[in-house]
């Protein structure tokens, strides 16, 4: 019973990095590299939180959290697709206002008394609304249907990502951006077009991350809820090699590097160093993966690159 | 308006010499004017091509062919002017538009992703159901290719393609975009001669079926084989439009140039030369994936000597040029430069036993000098190691390069401006002045008049033949094959990494190196030609 339960805690912890690594790859194949990752999680966690307590609804709080990330990844796209300004700076600007926006209005949520501010029981039940019969199944029941919806939702969500960047139309005109925008400008692709809404809708996966961490993980609010899972999450993005079902064993990586530190946590290792595995092990499996990758599964070539078509 | 009546006149009088079928005007661009900045790029341009016509676009480089058909195929949008398709006055915001009004450009740096499939290029942009419907396309892509004889692999990677192969994919991507008029900018550019032919073969079917063709060269040789008739411009204005068998190579060169040229290359004839200063034994080369390629190659080269190297581009050049520099490791073999192995020094000792490299890569800035520093730093990049002391002193280095400036006629501002600013024949000048400045007595230069127009060519080869006559070994990397038979005096054709043949430009002609470039020995050239005799 106590493997079901580990599975169960690992699988928790991935979610939120398998949606923001998710939400990545969306930027990355539109030719963006957006290192604001954790701040659109910021944004999303506070706009989930606000809507979770003010509306009670679940529905709700899913969407605030996507809209409110997607209008994060949304500054971040007109700065650099329609002012052309650098990537890296732009991403961390989003990185720093988001973390800075959700802390402020934060404050608000407690009316500035500093009390803590829970998410309702009501929405936590339906959350955590689990299916009749199948839950009740030893072992499979826990490690396999024992989860909140939100975490069935996000996996499908990874994997109707992965069909539609790599089976579709759409998504072959995206992977044409993402390599060669002058390529698919002459092809006759609307290039900003694409990279806004692919921007966009990277912004509102991760807006989701952090509406996981904030109102299903946590539920409390804290100002330091992200935790640096969105940075975990750019890293990621290449262990996954651009992949979004393989983001699914990357996150999976840290869901369970996550575990070993905290079942050691009564054990005299120093909690600090526990607390860093998880950040360590990132950083080794991302220099064995980055040493030779096929030519096909690397960073789509334009990353970093701003288009501009009269460039000469 | 005037110019419009006597034009339809013009027409008119062709068409009733001909005698045949009715050739309408497919497309006008009237009065196109297009500036970038300060630099005017297309002033108050008139062009016009009928259906059924191959129109070639000739002048040298910075007269604003690309420009033009840029312009038409939606790239850039003109400052003034109308374009009429059909009749019809259009606005052509996008290179979406241009597609959707039947335009198809090839340009002349493919638009192709490297890790998409021959497939997903063609069929990228393309409207249609969100699904990729993999068998009907399949199935038209290749009714296409069966009908124009065109071959290719269509799950093939782009990355994995020859040059001829991505040039064949973007031909592909036009027609199954049914374009009725074609815009090829500079497509002979990388071509074998036989490739070449094969092109042309298909543009003449593609206009034997009613497509506009517009072909942007500098190649006169091929203007007079393939178009019915030819533009010219020159910096930025249309100086004239005339019908192609009414012409010939030196009138077209007249307008293009704006004054009398002549044409050839001089070969001046060394007679003391140093024997073998530098001397290549079995060479032989892995690239980082570990894929050969130099294999086993043996040559020699003389002081007083300029040796052409021919072949496709990515045949080995690239590598040869970086061993020789010290810049690419050497598994097998030994290069002896003046009978001392050179292999296994670092690039500077190399450059100080007086061994110079100038690589002009396909954007030309890419390799040797900084674009945002000045010619003077640039200089001082170079012999900054022979100033002694913590500090630069500026002085040398800025009467070398405005000694640069006077011997070289490069035009610009002033020294101290950046390379970027300068245009690309006086970035190459640069580059090469800056090598010969060291006075090596080995000299090596790739694609040297990469891009040029015919005047600073010229310049380029007599600092060559300077060169040579002062001793100096001269490998020269070359891409069109008339100026290696006309200025080496052998020619090394390579293919794959290994030496094809080594030949007297009196002894061969050009469709013989382009069968060595693509894998035919030498000596199986020569059986040929004895049976064939």
């Amino acid at each position: 019973m106590i493997i079901a339960s580990y599975i169960y805690i690992a699988v928790r912890v991935s979610i939120p990095v398998l949606l923001g690594i998710t939400g990545a790859i969306f930027n990355e194949k539109a030719g963006n590299t957006n290192l604001g990752i954790e701040g659109m999680m910021y944004m999303g966690a506070f706009a989930g939180f606000y809507t979770a307590v003010a509306t009670n609804s679940v529905i709700m709080t899913l969407i605030a959290a996507c809209l409110f990330g997607a209008f994060g990844a949304l500054i971040y796209a007109f700065a650099t697709v329609s002012l052309r300004t650098n990537q890296v700076v732009a991403g961390l600007s989003l990185t720093i206002f988001g973390q800075g926006v959700a802390r402020f209005l934060g404050n608000t949520l407690s009316g500035g008394k500093g009390e803590s501010v829970r998410i309702p029981d009501a929405v936590t039940q339906k959350v955590s609304w689990k299916i009749p019969v199948l839950k009740d199944i030893p072992f499979l029941g826990r490690a396999l249907f024992g989860y909140d919806m939100i975490i069935y939702l996000s996996i499908v969500l990874v994997v109707i990502a992965y069909f539609y960047i790599n089976k579709t139309r759409t998504g072959l005109n995206l992977r044409a951006v993402g390599e060669n925008p002058a390529a698919a400008d002459a092809a006759g692709i609307n290039v900003s077009l694409y990279k806004y809404v692919h921007i966009c809708i990277g912004g509102a996966f991760c807006g989701l991350a952090g509406a996981y961490i904030g109102v299903v993980y946590l539920t409390t609010w804290g100002n330091n809820m992200i935790a640096g899972k969105g940075w975990i999450a750019v890293a990621l993005v290449i262990f996954a090699s651009w992949n979004p079902l393989k983001a699914i064993y990357g996150s999976l990586l840290f869901g369970i590097t996550s575990l070993i530190a905290l079942r050691f946590q009564d054990s005299p290792i120093s909690p600090y160093l526990l607390e860093m595995l998880p950040y360590l092990v990132t950083v080794i499996i991302l220099v064995i993966t980055s040493v030779k990758i096929k030519k096909e599964n690397q960073q789509p070539a334009s990353c970093g690159v701003n288009y501009f078509r009269e460039e000469r | 308006m005037q110019d419009c009546i006597l034009h339809c006149f013009f027409n008119f009088l062709i068409i009733c010499d001909k005698g045949d079928s009715v050739n309408n005007v497919l497309f006008e661009l009237r009065g196109i004017t297009k500036l970038f900045g300060n630099v005017v790029a297309n002033k108050n341009i008139d062009f016009s091509v009928r259906e059924g016509e191959i129109h070639a676009l000739l002048g040298e480089n910075g007269s604003g062919k690309t420009t033009l058909m840029n312009i038409l195929s939606g790239i850039y949008t003109p400052d003034s002017g109308t374009i009429i398709i059909n009749g019809e006055e259009v606005t052509i915001k996008s290179p979406e538009d241009a597609i959707k009004l039947g335009i198809g450009m090839i340009h002349q740096h493919f638009k192709l992703v490297d890790v998409f499939s021959a497939k997903e290029n063609i069929i990228m942009g393309q409207s249609g159901s969100i699904r990729q419907n993999q068998k009907n396309l399949t199935r038209e892509i290749e009714e296409l290719s069966n009908r124009f004889g065109l071959n290719i692999n269509l799950d093939k990677k782009i990355y994995q393609m020859s040059v001829s192969e991505k040039q064949t994919v973007e031909i592909m991507k036009v027609l199954f975009r049914k374009s009725k008029i074609l815009i090829l900018d500079e497509p002979t550019a990388v071509l074998t001669p036989q490739e070449i032919d094969k092109l042309f073969e298909i543009l003449r079917e593609l206009r034997d079926d009613g497509c506009a063709i517009v072909i942007i060269t500098h190649k006169l040789n091929e203007v007079m084989e393939i178009s019915d008739r030819v533009t010219i411009l020159r910096k930025g204005e249309s100086v004239a439009t005339v019908e192609t068998k009414q012409t010939n190579a030196k009138e077209l060169t007249e307008l293009m140039v704006g004054h009398s040229v002549d044409l050839s290359i001089e070969r001046p004839v060394v007679e003391d030369k140093t024997k073998d200063v530098l001397q290549v034994d079995n060479l032989t080369i892995f690239d980082e994936d570990g894929v050969k390629v130099i294999d086993g190659m043996s040559f020699a080269l003389d002081g007083g000597e300029i040796l052409g190297v021919a072949g496709v581009a990515g045949s080995g050049q690239k590598e040869l040029c970086e061993a020789i520099a010290g810049l690419h490791p050497v598994a097998e073999g030994s290069i002896e430069f003046k009978g001392r192995n050179i292999v296994g020094l670092n690039p500077n000792e190399i450059i100080n036993l007086g061994v110079s490299m100038s690589f002009i890569p396909e954007d030309r800035l890419g390799m040797g000098l900084v674009a945002n520093m000045d010619m003077v730093d640039n200089v001082i990049l170079k012999d900054y190691k022979r100033q002694k002391g913590l500090l630069l002193s500026r002085k040398p280095a800025r009467k070398t390069a405005l000694k640069m400036v006077e011997d070289l006629d490069i035009v610009t501002q002033g020294v101290q401006y950046p390379i970027r600013l300068l245009s690309g024949g006086n970035v190459q000048k640069v580059l090469l002045g800056r090598e010969i400045n060291s006075s090596p007595q080995l000299l090596i230069t790739a694609y040297p008049v990469r891009g040029l127009d015919i005047n600073s060519s010229y310049v380029i080869y007599d600092m060559l033949n300077e060169q040579k006559k002062k001793g100096v070994a001269v490998l020269y990397i070359g891409e069109d094959l008339n100026v290696l038979l006309e200025l080496c005096d052998r020619i090394m054709v390579i293919c794959g990494g290994r030496i094809m043949g080594m030949v007297e430009p009196k002894d061969v002609t050009i469709e013989d190196l382009g069968l060595m470039m693509t894998g035919h020995t030498y000596s199986q050239i020569l059986a040929e030609r004895g049976t064939g005799k």
